[in-house]
């Protein structure tokens, strides 16, 4: 992450305004979803899994942010496995 | 279909499909790759766009398999969801099918013991769940799916579909154990 230096102390950590949403479907394995965001996001088992039972009893999981072009490379990864994402700006 | 995937000692993963199984999965792969070839995203008519893998199609495929397997990017930006899709679609369609072209080429007739590497295990499990969600969609599954499975009459049409279904879900549920 690029940390931009201002011209006081003061360091201005860029926000992240995407967020990219999984929702819930009735045909996506409980234990694929998990298994998926283990592996392209890099989550821990544990998370991985609250991550999907958020997705599966709330209907819906941010399952990451970011800047917009990094949300897009996690949404086109979420459909080629498969999965039901898609990215919005964070408001 | 009792076929399921297994840790192999030697590293990798194994299954062994009798005939029957792999005349299954080989029939629904082959109508797998039927549809994602039926390109809705008319590639040939912009070859340079097609050389560099932008689509030219913006909105959702009309079939609802399709739409379900390539569903819009943004969450309320039709706009947006159709710039992402020229983008990303063409690329995507070709993985999918890929994925399942791996998996076709290792099935044989049946009968004899499968090694799949880590990369190959990869493209089966993408094939079987896109088989899966083109199924559920057709199927119009819900989260009760099994009840209304059993509730089915003999005669019922939907039978068969059910039970490739049914035989699917159990082999995916295996294959992600193995990976994990």
């Amino acid at each position: 992450m690029e940390v931009e230096e201002t011209g006081t102390d003061e360091v201005v950590v860029p926000d992240k305004p995407w967020v990219t949403i999984v929702w819930n479907d009735p045909v996506n394995l409980m234990s694929y979803v998990a298994f998926v965001f283990q592996k392209h996001f890099g989550y821990a088992k544990e998370k991985a899994h609250k991550l999907m039972l958020d997705v599966h009893e709330k209907g819906r999981a941010v399952v990451s942010s970011g800047t917009r072009e990094e949300m897009e490379r996690d949404v086109e990864a979420m459909h080629g496995y498969g999965l039901w994402a898609t990215m919005q700006h964070d408001e | 279909m009792v076929a399921h995937f297994r840790r192999a000692r030697s590293g990798g993963l194994s299954v062994t499909f009798d005939a029957t199984e792999a005349r299954l999965l080989r029939h629904v792969f082959a109508e797998m790759l039927e549809l994602l070839g039926d390109s809705g995203s008319d590639v040939e008519d912009d070859p340079l766009a097609a050389a560099v893998g932008i689509g030219t199609a913006t909105e959702a495929p009309e079939d609802p398999a399709l739409a379900r397997l390539f569903p819009d990017g943004y969450t309320d930006d039709a706009e947006a969801s159709a710039d992402f899709r020229r983008y990303t679609e063409p690329g995507l369609r070709a993985q999918k099918r890929a994925a399942l072209q791996t998996a076709l080429r290792m099935l044989g007739e049946g009968g004899q013991r499968l090694a799949v590497s880590d990369d190959e295990a990869g493209a089966w499990l993408r094939a079987l769940n896109d088989t899966r969600l083109v199924l559920g969609q057709r199927l119009d599954v819900s989260e009760d799916w099994d009840e209304i499975a059993e509730s089915l009459t003999p005669d019922d049409p939907r039978l068969p579909l059910f039970w490739v279904y049914d035989r699917l879900t159990y082999l995916e549920e295996s294959l992600v154990q193995a990976l994990w």
